[in-house]
């Protein structure tokens, strides 16, 4: 071999050294590790919850959430929608209880990190979000002086070593809520201030059972947390756990040129805040405006952190106090979801609008115009190259 | 002897393409906002000169994601504390088009002209912007402050 063609291949060498390793800047590599699983912070203690770490509250709270007794026609639990073996979703565009909702059911990895519930955040707390879908028609349409009895003919003695005496509810009609049929209503309203306080506490200690449940619900590592082990060890990630050129080009993009680590940002990828992105309605669905419209029903729910019915002081009610009540960027405004494992749960967005990561990211390329108020989201112009490393670096959070 | 200044010339060589290589990831790497250190600057005159605003966290580092208390203290131009200012507070994120995802409120007077600014949430990564409208007895002011995350 000549001089001339040794020094060729050194050249060769290096280049090929230069460029077949993945290279991040200090700031990606940063970027990338504040969102790896392991900078999940620790559960907070919910101090409005003082069941919140209680094992048996937990159990008990297990126990209602499959409990198809818990609910107007005895065939529908949380469970019916939140499935223990899909990620406790539905797979459905809309999720369907007793009736068909106009929103796609939530995945729950890790929702006890959430300060605000539901998509359009019209509750503050978990245990007041379970609550909701008990009395929604559409979901398990049962009233709250039903689920009173309910828990003390099923689960008296159960609910008793946890949250102490049951009520008398001898006097207490049969079905009986403030938001139900008229019939409930009137019954309600006849009901004495006592024995809807007494009624209210049952309820609101089923919620609290089912969020010490809904505590223990953790999102799972991923390829992409190994990845992001062996990147911050500085070790080259061995075998499953390397990434793919396409998927490292996602992975730069997501968290560079393609803005989505914007809001889809830490640990769990979401910034819990809400954004209207030019999401289209679903037609022949009611009209829905999402966080504009939950600002009063979070005021006016009973249940909320300055209610008669939270543990602890008020010090936990910031998120509700310093809430934003008013503003153009609440209408058709949704909760930035969270994106691990959501490769294997279409379809998306908040009422299925979408049946697939390649028509996300068409969306959020393309950034059209919002019906109502205005999208935050610019146009990304993506190649179709872009667009597919995108969708496969999204993979490696379901895998 | 020739050929060993070929293999520090090839040395050369190779070191000149990794800089090359260096330079160019290095360049072509997503840039974060950039701001002149007098754009963030945590104390500053209102923009009529009424009074010399000074912002910061109650406890240290920002921490993304969670509500925060800040302090705010108004001082006039002789450094005299302003007592009694009644102050409103919004903002956002100019890049992004949207408000604040809480409404901070001037929640107490702590003396000396340092008022609590609580409830701030910064939820995002990024240039926040936070705009005082500030009322005392020398009048009516106004200040904003960069806050890059």
């Amino acid at each position: 071999m000549s001089r001339f063609s040794r020094l060729l291949a050194l050249l060769a060498m290096a280049v090929l050294a230069g460029c077949g390793k993945p290279e991040f800047s200090d700031a990606e590599k940063k970027t990338i590790a504040s969102l790896a699983l392991s900078a999940l912070p620790p559960l907070k203690t919910d101090t409005t919850n003082r069941f919140a770490d209680v094992p048996a509250a937990a159990a008990l709270g297990s126990t209602l959430f499959f409990e198809v007794g818990m609910s107007g026609d005895g065939k529908v639990s949380c469970s019916t929608c939140h499935k223990i073996d899909r990620q406790f979703q539905d797979d459905l565009p809309q999720a369907v209880g007793v009736g068909r909702t106009n929103r796609r059911t939530m995945p729950l990895a890790g929702v006890a990190h959430d300060p605000w519930f539901f998509w359009d955040g019209r509750r503050d707390s978990l245990w007041a979000q379970a609550l909701t879908p008990l009395e929604n028609p559409l979901e398990q349409a049962g009233n709250r002086a039903a689920y009173a009895h309910y828990i003390k003919a099923r689960f008296g003695e159960r609910y008793e070593r946890i949250f102490g005496p049951l009520p008398d509810l001898s006097t207490v009609p049969a079905n009986a809520s403030p938001l139900g049929s008229d019939a409930e209503k009137a019954a309600w309203n006849a009901m004495s201030a006592a024995q809807a306080e007494a009624v209210n506490r049952v309820f609101a200690n089923i919620g609290k059972a089912i969020a010490a449940f809904e505590r223990s619900i953790a999102p799972p590592q991923t390829r992409f947390d190994r990845f992001a082990a062996a990147l911050a060890t500085g070790i080259q990630p061995q075998g499953d756990d390397a990434f793919s050129p396409e998927e490292i080009l996602g992975l730069k993009l997501f968290i560079g040129k393609a803005s989505c680590v914007t809001c889809h940002t830490g640990p769990r990828f979401t910034d819990s805040s809400f954004h209207n992105t030019g999401v289209p309605p679903v037609a022949n669905l009611p009209p829905d405006r999402g966080r504009i419209d939950a600002v009063r029903q979070v005021e006016a729910d009973p249940f909320n952190c300055f209610g008669a019915f939270r543990d602890g002081d008020a010090s936990a009610c910031g998120e509700l106090r310093f809430m934003v009540k008013a503003g153009p960027e609440l209408v058709r405004a949704y909760k930035t979801p969270s994106l691990r494992g959501a490769a294997t749960r279409p379809p998306y967005m908040h009422a299925g609008q979408f049946s697939s990561l390649d028509e996300v990211v068409a969306h959020y390329s393309k950034a059209p115009t919002s019906v109502e108020g205005v999208s935050e989201v610019h146009p990304l112009q993506l190649s179709d190259r872009e667009r597919g490393a995108v969708v496969a670096f999204l993979k490696t959070l379901a895998e | 002897m020739a050929s060993l200044w070929r293999y520090v010339l090839a040395g050369l060589g190779l070191a000149a393409l990794l800089a090359g290589i260096l330079a160019a990831v290095y360049l072509t790497a997503p840039q974060a906002p950039r701001l002149a250190s007098s754009e963030i600057a945590r104390s500053k005159k209102t923009a009529h000169g009424l009074f010399v605003a000074s912002f910061e966290p109650e406890r240290g580092a920002i921490r993304q994601g969670e509500l925060q208390s800040w302090l705010l203290t108004l001082k006039t131009g002789a450094g005299t504390p302003v007592e009694g200012a009644a102050i409103t507070i919004s903002g956002g994120m100019p890049q992004h088009r949207h408000g604040l995802p809480t409404s901070p409120q001037a929640t107490d007077y702590l003396g000396n002209g340092c008022y609590r600014i609580d409830g701030v949430k910064f939820t995002m990564s990024g240039l926040w912007q936070l705009h005082f409208a500030i009322s005392a007895a020398a009048g009516s002011d106004t200040v904003v402050f960069n806050v890059l995350l």
